[in-house]
């Protein structure tokens, strides 16, 4: 595993294949994902609304609901939760795509034409994720701004310039800039697992069924592992 | 010329090719028959790197290709085509695109020059008015006349035909060995086809090897293998139940 995506990254720096099918990738990976992000962020955010305006009203401190929905959205939720949709509806078809692409020998078909299948189906879907998921996490951080905003200032009376202002004041550049890098380094795994899963399926549709849930599953808990080890060195 | 010496192959504790020997003559079409499972994909696969030998070595043209490198690896394949059982289509590709998909890639020909070689291809192997169709849309004998024209577009000096009429009836497997005899002949190309098409592949082959538990055991023209006095190849022949071929 360590082998395939150190070569995968070399293959992204040195040989990254035809721009048209990164766009294609990105597209797939990122627009195609953009109704099931903005769908998730605007409930999370709407439930951190209820859930932080339900915590800071017992200090007297409803003003700061703004700073709280903002920071855990930016800092931790926006980049898990979007990597975690993201895995569940890309990720598994990136494995499901390459095994069927395996154990039809179209990989094979491939590699007899003298062609490194590396630079037709891995590089691109791995620059497409590292791309596509810090674009998709700074949309699901906005929309869950505004859906805590919706709960908090539209439902439960919080004041609006409060929400906005604390905000403003609280959260920093760096807090942003380490939740990109979170999400970042999510894109890499969800290609990384999703390709490499794919590309070693074992035979039959039971081989690609087993190696898309291994996908599913794998991703998801290494993506909460490594986001635990990134937040202790970047917080 | 690729030359086979002493292929070991196992997959766990399965024994498939048991010191393996056999010299492909240039320019002719060897067929490899024998019974189901013995490892004739095996072999064939060997002979294009897909699989490398547990011990033993294949020269392609005097070069040795175990263990090679990658690059030169593929310098070696870019001498192949392959046609796959199941042809191996690029399922997101129309015919068009996966016919062009070679030359897009290795080679810098103009946009028309590529259509123009797609469309003599598909034109070689009797399809016309299917370019715009996928992979899904077409029955089993147009995919493997797709993969045959994939196949040849390159021109290369060796095409491997993995059991090409393998699921097709009658007169469509008649058509698809008429096919092979006939782009031989354009193109002058080596072929190697692996095939249990008895007696068929006598029409198509100049050459026939016959593997069993892992070794060729006769290789001759077809006349010598129709001839043979060997039990196996004998039994393998006339197909029937009694014999040293065990069936389970």
């Amino acid at each position: 595993m360590g082998w395939f995506i150190l070569y995968s990254l070399y293959m992204a720096v040195c040989r990254p294949g035809s721009p048209l099918q990164i766009l294609k990738q990105m597209r797939f990976i990122g627009t195609k994902s953009l109704f099931v992000i903005i769908l998730t962020a605007a409930f999370t955010g709407m439930v951190l609304g209820l859930q932080g305006y339900y915590t800071l009203a017992k200090f007297g401190s409803e003003g700061m609901l703004g700073t709280a929905v903002a920071l855990s959205l930016i800092r931790e939720l926006g980049p898990v939760l979007s990597a975690l949709m993201v895995t569940g509806r890309a990720g598994s078809a990136i494995t499901a795509e390459i095994g069927i692409m395996r154990i039809s020998e179209q990989i094979d078909a491939l590699e007899t034409m003298a062609l490194d299948p590396f630079k037709y189906l891995v590089t691109p879907k791995l620059i497409a994720a590292m791309v596509a998921l810090p674009l998709l996490c700074a949309i699901f951080d906005v929309v869950g701004i505004y859906g805590g905003w919706l709960v908090g200032v539209k439902l439960l009376g919080v004041n609006p310039g409060a929400y906005f202002y604390e905000m403003e004041k609280a959260v920093e550049l760096r807090d942003i800039t380490s939740g990109f890098a979170k999400s970042f380094s999510f894109g890499v795994i969800i290609a990384w697992i999703g390709c490499y899963k794919g590309y070693y399926a074992g035979h039959g549709a039971e081989g690609v069924s087993r190696a898309t849930t291994e996908s599913v599953v794998l991703t998801s808990v290494l993506i909460l592992i490594w986001d635990y080890f990134l937040t202790s060195v970047l917080l | 010329m690729i030359r086979l010496t002493g292929i070991h192959k196992s997959f766990g504790s399965q024994k498939v090719l048991n010191g393996l020997d056999l010299t492909i003559p240039e320019g002719k079409i060897t067929a490899v028959i024998g019974p189901s499972g013995e490892g004739k994909s095996v072999l064939i696969k060997h002979m294009i790197v897909l699989l490398q030998p547990d011990s033993g070595q294949i020269m392609i043209d005097g070069d040795p290709i175990v263990g090679i490198r990658r690059s030169h690896m593929n310098r070696i394949r870019e001498k192949f085509g392959m046609l796959f059982q199941n042809a191996a289509l690029f399922d997101s590709m129309t015919v068009f695109e996966n016919v062009a998909f070679p030359l897009q890639e290795k080679t810098s020909r103009s946009r028309n020059e590529i259509r123009h070689t797609v469309m003599e291809a598909l034109e070689a192997v009797g399809l016309k008015n299917v370019e715009n169709k996928y992979p899904d849309e077409l029955s089993g004998g147009m995919k493997k006349r797709v993969g045959l024209a994939r196949a040849v577009v390159l021109n290369p000096r060796i095409i491997l035909f993995d059991e090409p009429t393998t699921g097709l009836d009658p007169i469509i497997k008649r058509a698809i060995h008429q096919l092979i005899s006939d782009t031989h002949t354009r193109y002058g190309f080596t072929a190697v086809i692996v095939s249990h098409e008895i007696p068929e592949i006598f029409d198509v082959a100049q050459n026939v090897a016959m593997l069993f538990q892992g070794e060729i055991i006769q290789h001759g023209t077809p006349e010598e293998i129709r001839n043979s006095c060997h039990p196996v190849v004998r039994q393998f022949i006339s197909g029937s139940l009694d014999g040293p071929i065990q069936v389970v």
